[in-house]
């Protein structure tokens, strides 16, 4: 089985949210980078469903050359071969992402991928709608938001939470599946996987995605108002206890 | 026209559909043009009454004999065949799992793009939509264009107020038959498994003690489900605690876990990052317990207590066991 997993380099933000000069990205001086929770579910399932049914486990991107940090992560979790689509510092709509991603798989491998595995959303701009798009592209079927999934006899059986229970979808592979945290357990990669990662090879690949007039474009972005008066410091360690307490029975009225 | 997706329980509309449809009133409203609804399932005619407070001027209930289980690609073929006879060129949806799925599907069919988790939205002179959008959980906003001949909108959650229409609507009520093929229903729901809740959720608990990294182990949870008894609430966890192992991801409080709204969240050695704290914004008082007074999470809270919470939390728990 040959299974994918498609992650995006985000900056890893911290307890505020600084934003550039002319307000059109993160401030990312001194910052890390990271993927979504979700996409970390999704290359740990890529390598856990191949180490099951035997097979290969790539990771692909479609972003800065940088992102090959992000790739490596992905090899450090014993994923066996990544690509980037690397592209230039320019803002992607989703349509062209889904567009130059659905190229990307296409020319990537001749036989195909059997499970194509996204997050359900991702961690910046959280579109929802790359992976239908690009299940729509390679006519596969798409279901989202996976909790709990299952490769039985070239079938997918995943399930979503829905109040109450879960849902259970039965399709055909190849097919496409996003996936959210919880899924699995991603394993945390060894020293020395990742330093093996950091000398394997990391295919780059041009992207190709159609313009289209119209669609979704950033304007800008904005940093929300929050609230930082300071809160009312109730007292060092145990010695703030009574005044919990009053708190408790008075102002919240929960005991 | 603008069609809005409604899901319902039963001709009860949920509540996200109607926030979705106060969404797409608004937009009506500001170009003149009228509201309709799409509706599937059971009982679907009985959303008339309902939705006519709300301004709706047409319910289209999609009837088909596969249809009686719930799948995406057949739901978004229907709407965007009754979007075609309808002549909507705006299509909203609310912010879940199945009008961001079934909405992006429908964005597909028409190449049309969509925008998710919208604030707000309005009409520019040339017709594009200005809006501004949740990133990040919504701790980032982006104002975007939208523009395009169709356009697709889904609303972030608990951001337009439900309210009746100044003037109300006796909407007509009428069935639509699409044209489906069969290959439209490959994604299915196959059938549903029920779950044993155990405890109060997470979403619905009015006390929530958090933990995190600072807890230190699994046992150490002990105290807080002790004040969480006490309080008659529950507890979750930071994504740290739970990568280490020491609570399920259900416990998960944060952009990539549950949104709560309890009356007081107690966060215990938690830091405050903007994904933990984006999951408890709803919550109507924040108490901090951190060893760091200059925490992040001691700038958000309403209160802060300075300390090792392995010595603050057992001793609150005395006190209240033993005023209990
Ligand atoms: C060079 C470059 C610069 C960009 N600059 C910015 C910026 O400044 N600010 C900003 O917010 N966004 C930026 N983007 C991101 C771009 O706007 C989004 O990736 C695009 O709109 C897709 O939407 P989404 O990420 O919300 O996807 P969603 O539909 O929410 O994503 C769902 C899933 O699709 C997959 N996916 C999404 N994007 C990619 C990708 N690039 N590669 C592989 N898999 C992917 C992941 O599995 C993800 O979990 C940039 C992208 C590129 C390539
Ligand atoms: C895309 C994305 C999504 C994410 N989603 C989520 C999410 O859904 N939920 C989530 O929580 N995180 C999420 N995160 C992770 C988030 O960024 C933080 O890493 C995480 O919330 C940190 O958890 P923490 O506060 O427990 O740990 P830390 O940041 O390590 O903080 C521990 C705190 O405990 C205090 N402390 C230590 N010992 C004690 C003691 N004895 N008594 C009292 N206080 C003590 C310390 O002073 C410190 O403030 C996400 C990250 C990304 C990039």
């Amino acid at each position: 089985m040959k299974v994918l997993a498609c992650i995006k380099r985000v900056p890893d933000t911290g307890a505020k949210i600084v934003l550039t000069e002319d307000e059109q990205r993160i401030d990312t001086s001194g910052l890390g980078f990271t993927m979504s929770p979700h996409e970390e579910c999704a290359i740990e399932e890529a390598v856990a469903q191949v180490e099951t049914h035997g097979g290969s486990a790539h990771v692909l991107t479609l972003g800065p050359p940088e992102a090959d940090e992000q790739l490596r992560t992905g090899l450090a979790m014993q994923a066996d071969e990544a690509t980037l689509l690397e592209t230039d510092e320019e803002e992607w709509s989703p349509r062209a992402t889904a567009d130059a991603l659905a190229d990307g798989i296409d020319r990537l491998d001749d036989e195909g991928f059997d499970l194509l595995l996204f997050g359900n959303e991702s961690a910046d701009a959280a579109n929802y709608q790359v992976a239908v798009r690009v299940a729509s592209e390679l006519g596969y079927p798409c279901v989202t938001g996976i909790k709990d999934l299952e490769v039985e006899d070239g079938t997918a059986i995943a399930k979503r939470e829905i109040s109450g229970g879960e849902e259970v979808y039965e399709v055909d592979l190849p097919a496409v599946v996003t996936v959210k945290e919880g899924l699995n357990e991603p394993r945390y990669a060894s020293m020395r996987a990742k330093m093996q990662a950091r000398r394997q090879e990391i295919e780059s690949v041009e992207p190709r995605a159609e313009t289209r007039a119209g669609g979704l474009e950033k304007v800008r972005l904005e940093a929300p108002e929050t609230d930082d008066s300071p809160a009312e410091i109730l007292g060092e360690g145990s010695e703030a206890v009574p005044e919990i307490v009053e708190i408790l029975a008075e102002e919240v009225e929960v005991v | 026209m603008i069609l809005a997706l409604v899901e319902h329980d039963k001709g009860t509309p949920e509540e996200l559909s109607l926030e979705a449809l106060a969404m797409a009133r608004e937009l009506a409203t500001a170009e003149g043009d009228s509201l309709e609804a799409v509706a599937f399932g059971d009982e679907a005619d009985a959303l008339g009454d309902e939705l006519g407070e709300y301004g709706v001027e047409a319910v289209h209930c999609v009837a088909h004999h596969h249809l009686e289980r719930y799948a995406p690609d057949a739901w978004a073929e229907s709407v965007v065949q009754l979007a075609s006879e309808r002549e909507a060129k705006t299509i909203t949806a609310p912010g879940t799992d199945r009008g961001r799925e079934v909405l992006a599907r429908v964005g597909t069919s028409l190449d049309a793009p969509m925008a998710t988790n919208c604030l707000a939205v309005d009409i520019a002179d040339d017709g594009a939509y200005e809006l501004r959008r949740n990133r990040w959980g919504g701790s980032l906003i982006e104002h975007a264009r939208l523009d395009g001949e169709h356009k697709l909108l889904t609303a972030a959650e608990h951001e337009f107020p439900i309210e009746p229409a100044a003037s109300p609507t006796e909407p007509s009520v009428s069935t639509f038959e699409p044209d489906v093929d069969d290959d439209l229903f490959a994604v299915q729901v196959d059938r549903v498994e029920t779950g044993d809740e155990e405890g109060i959720p997470l979403g619905e608990a009015r006390v929530v003690v958090g933990g995190g990294r600072g807890v230190g182990s699994a046992e150490d949870y002990d105290q807080l489900e002790e004040l969480a008894e006490l309080l008659g609430g529950t507890v979750g966890a930071s994504r740290a605690a739970v990568n280490e192992g020491w609570r399920p991801h259900d416990d998960q409080v944060g952009q990539t876990g549950a949104k709560i709204s309890p009356d007081i969240y107690i966060a215990c050695g938690i830091s405050g990052a903007v994904q933990h704290m984006v999951g408890c914004k709803g919550a109507d008082t924040l108490l901090a317990i951190n060893t760091d007074s200059e925490a992040a999470i001691v700038q958000k809270a309403d209160w802060a207590v300075i300390g090792d919470l392995h010595e603050v939390v057992p001793e609150l728990n005395e006190v209240l066991r033993d005023a209990a």
